[in-house]
């Protein structure tokens, strides 16, 4: 009992500390690109170890155990959905226009985008796919 | 359960701290950011209070709420791409 308890609740500590450096992150960064990156990651992070942590806490504590089956269920969902989100918003957010930081180094999505558009224009016999990802 | 109430101290603290960039964020995808990454805290603090409460149905709720966000956020990113 005491056992399962105490991992549980070391895993959820260490889930609202990822949360709070989430949010610094959130907070901190210069550029959206940059934001997400920080926030997204230790966000996912933080949802792995409070939820796993509360069914292993609940558990500990003498609750029934299908609560540690639901929270990995709901742990699994997050962490499959939560980078594809991420993913969605930052690529609208480049296809919208929004600058990157004065900072950046390197663009290696523009840098793809650009290349595309040179090869369409130099090989203009093959036709460009209208609508093809959609 | 003394140990519950400081975590969900510092969930309050992330939550509130992603609303300033809520209300600051100078674009439309930097306010989505901070959305996004509330509705996964949000999610947390959901289980979180299915512990406090002692009550498995809450994480059903969770579950839904997760659900929810996620389609919400992939509509909004389809429309700021322009094919929505």
């Amino acid at each position: 009992m005491n056992a399962l308890a105490i991992i549980g609740e070391a895993l959820v500590f260490i889930g609202t500390f990822f949360y709070f450096l989430s949010a610094l992150g959130l907070i901190r960064m210069p550029d959206v690109y940059n934001r997400m990156q920080t926030s997204t990651k230790s966000a996912t992070l933080g949802s792995l170890g409070v939820i796993v942590g509360v069914g292993l806490w609940a558990v500990g504590l003498g609750y029934s155990p299908a609560w540690i089956v639901q929270t990995i269920a709901v742990a699994v969902f997050i962490l499959l959905t939560n980078p594809i989100s991420a993913h969605a918003l930052i690529r609208a957010a480049y296809r919208s226009g929004v600058p990157l930081w004065e900072g950046s180094v390197v663009d290696k999505y523009g840098e793809h985008i650009r290349a595309k558009e040179r090869d369409n224009v130099e090989s203009p016999e093959t036709v460009p796919e209208e609508g093809g990802e959609e | 359960m003394i140990g519950l109430n400081v975590y969900l101290a510092l969930i309050a603290i992330a939550t509130l701290l992603s609303m300033y960039r809520v209300f600051k964020g100078p674009t439309t995808v930097d306010r989505l950011v901070a959305v996004d990454i509330m509705t996964t805290i949000t999610t947390g603090l959901m289980v979180v209070f299915a512990l406090y409460y002692g009550r498995m149905i809450y994480i059903s709720v969770a579950l839904v709420y997760a659900l929810l966000a996620f389609g919400g956020v992939i509509a909004f990113a389809r429309y700021l791409e322009g094919g929505l």
